[in-house]
């Protein structure tokens, strides 16, 4: 069942939490809200479920307005943060709430329900749990309780708010890995709000960025990555590295450093964003750029070397990083404490008068014939 | 240099004297006068005991007594659990001056409370005159009794439930409604086993004090005998009379029943204690 989410807005006593939001998520696919906090994203959330109501606009799934519609009648899934689970029911009676409250016409016999139950428990790889209880569970273990429970009714829309927040690492990236799995199989549109945006990118269709009350950018995972739309979303989306100056004769100056530019008018305020992955380092400067910068910390852990520097001889507010694969790390061999120029590949510029990037590429070919000059 | 390791006044004289001084003081305070009412009222024997409980108008005083309890106890529950509900699941306007307000019955003087209603409901009042051209007469009569008494002891339940349902948040209930689950199941199957020990706990506590009540009462009573005489008032009634075996007899049974309060107490703070064991919070924030 798609949603559709038409102008709403909402505050909560002087601050607005939602402003004029309009949004549509595709049946059957899972959608994430990524944002920090006090975006509005878990509010959002909240409305669609019916848990808050909005101050103006329309909610409406399949087509059909549900904005006045009971929580209770929307037949939905909610995934608590911190799972909600009855504290004083079993772990099958949590997983048979749902359906025991039913009206009586619709509700299955105490032998189909015990078998459905029994059913959830085998999907969420936990039938020897049946009579414990929530306080006997693990973290994760209690999150596959929460999700078979609001599954058991069978809706067709599954709402997650923070679904993986409170687990260490380890148990997240499998329930993540599980939750999508489990998602491809049964096909109920979903949606879960996250502020990590590896979590958003890893495992929705859909990625819906929010700040301030307001969509952002909405694309998928990797169109997303490629193509982040405002100052914002490349702030939000990971480490990025900024330089910011004045454009002066085709290029890009702050201090002693430049980086050459496609034809932009002259003697205005930019900033250049440039991704970790979309710099390189070199011994000497090229012919499209000077970035002096040395080398403050090298970390190998992960499937990346990642370096972090600090300019030389102009300012950036935050330290630059720079990923590279081991191979290359092994062939050029940087070291802390040594000074190093960095290649821009691909830069993403911001002039004052538009909101939206424009993305230059520089060619990693002729920045690597420069280097090796 | 030992000594330098210990926390302040954490020397062994100062924890026995201490410690002693907590003893001491306890024993003379109240273990002594708990003592003596027992040992005061049986001091003439079982009979005489047995007969001053069996008068006719002690047993009236129990039977009022009893009586004002069991209609302020369920008042009292049900007023506090929807007072505690309404605060701790709604934001509204004023929500934090209710919070105030409950506790104006421990801020005041019970004879003040006693006094403010006489000059409400009492013939004179304001709508007392009202009240009595309709021959409908509260004062000087049980329904005065019961309402000063719902007036001194409606926190008692609202006061235990409050920190509770705050600390428990409204998650559960609305993964309830979510679920389907209509107001009344949510609230039998979700909000009340979790509530349950501090519910009980607080009844206590109200039954406790409803019969204990002096002060309030005895503005609004009006110490007719046999009528709307309490256990405490007959106590008073009785001392005045020299009848110092009937005052510390019926004494006895108050303090009888305080004891059973306690032990009620005791038993369901242990309880508390064995469920929030039983179900430790852990990841939740």
């Amino acid at each position: 069942m798609s949603i559709t989410i038409d102008q709403i807005s909402k505050n909560f006593g002087g601050f607005q939490a939602l402003n004029n939001v309009s949004l549509d998520i595709p049946e059957g696919q899972l959608t994430a809200l990524l944002g920090p906090s006090g975006s509005g994203k878990t509010t959002l959330l909240r409305i669609i479920a019916g848990l808050e109501s909005s101050d103006s606009g329309r909610i409406l799934f399949g087509g059909d307005d549900v904005s006045q519609l009971h929580v209770r009648d929307r037949n939905i899934g909610f995934v608590f943060q911190h799972y909600a689970l009855f504290r004083h029911l079993t772990v099958a009676e949590n997983i048979a709430f749902g359906l025991e409250s039913l009206p009586r016409k619709q509700r299955p016999s105490k032998p189909d329900i015990r078998q459905r139950v029994a059913r959830l428990l085998e999907m969420i790889q936990l039938p020897e749990l049946a009579k414990r209880y929530p306080a006997q569970l693990s973290g994760g273990q209690k999150q596959r309780v929460a999700l078979a429970r609001a599954l058991a009714t069978q809706p067709r829309i599954l709402l997650l708010d923070e679904p993986f927040g409170a687990l260490d690492a380890k148990v997240r990236k499998d329930l993540r890995r599980w939750l999508r799995a489990l998602h491809d199989e049964y096909h109920f549109t979903s949606i879960f709000v996250t502020h990590d945006q590896e979590e958003a990118l890893e495992l929705s269709d859909q990625v819906v960025v929010m700040s301030q009350g307001k969509v952002e950018q909405v694309n998928s995972p990797t169109g997303l990555y490629a193509r982040p739309e405002s100052r914002f979303v490349f702030d939000f989306l990971g480490h990025v590295n900024v330089l910011a100056g004045v454009v002066k004769g085709q290029k890009l100056v702050q201090g002693d450093a430049w980086v050459s530019l496609p034809a932009v008018r002259n003697d205005q305020e930019a900033q250049l964003y440039l991704r970790p992955h979309e710099v390189q380092l070199a011994r000497t400067p090229c012919a499209q750029a000077k970035l002096p910068l040395r080398i403050e910390a090298i970390s190998l852990i992960g499937s990346e070397v990642r370096i972090e520097l600090a300019p030389e001889g102009w300012q950036s507010d935050e330290i630059w990083e720079i990923g590279m694969s081991h191979a290359e790390f092994a062939r050029q061999n940087p070291a802390r404490g040594e000074f190093w120029y960095a290649v821009p590949g691909v830069g993403h510029l911001f002039v004052a008068d538009s909101a939206q990037p424009r993305t230059i590429d520089w060619q990693y070919t002729e920045a690597a014939n420069a280097s090796s000059m | 240099m030992a000594s330098h390791n210990r926390r302040i006044g954490d020397q062994p004289w100062v924890r026995r004297s201490l410690i002693g001084l907590a003893m001491a003081l306890t024993i003379i305070l109240l273990v002594i006068p708990v003592v003596l009412i027992f040992v005061q009222a049986l001091g003439t024997g079982w009979s005489t005991f047995a007969g001053n409980v069996l008068d006719e108008y002690t047993l009236d005083a129990i039977g009022l007594t009893l009586f004002v309890a069991a209609l302020t106890v369920p008042l009292n529950l049900v007023f506090g659990t929807a007072l505690a509900w309404s605060v701790t699941r709604f934001r509204f306007p004023g929500r934090k001056l209710l919070i105030t307000l409950i506790d104006i019955p421990f801020a005041v003087s019970p004879v003040v409370a006693g006094l403010l209603y006489l000059l409400l409901y009492g013939r004179n009042g304001w709508l007392g005159g009202w009240l009595s051209t309709h021959d409908v007469q509260l004062m000087f009569a049980w329904p005065g009794i019961v309402m000063v008494t719902v007036f001194v002891t409606c926190p008692f339940v609202a006061r235990e439930l409050i920190p509770l349902m705050q600390q428990q948040g409204s998650e559960e209930e609305e993964a309830g409604v979510v679920l389907g689950a209509s107001g009344w199941r949510i609230f039998r199957k979700i909000t009340l086993p979790n509530i349950k020990w501090a519910l009980i706990y607080g009844v206590v506590l109200t039954n406790a004090r409803a019969v204990g009540e002096f002060g309030a009462v005895s503005v609004v009573s009006g110490n007719i005998r046999g009528e709307t005489n309490t256990l405490p008032l007959h106590v008073e009634l009785l001392y005045q009379d020299y009848n110092i075996a009937g005052a510390f007899a019926s004494a006895s049974l108050l303090a009888g029943i305080a004891i059973l309060t306690l032990i009620a107490k005791a038993f369901v703070e242990w309880r508390q204690s064995q469920t929030e064991d039983a179900a430790p919070e852990e990841g939740g924030a």
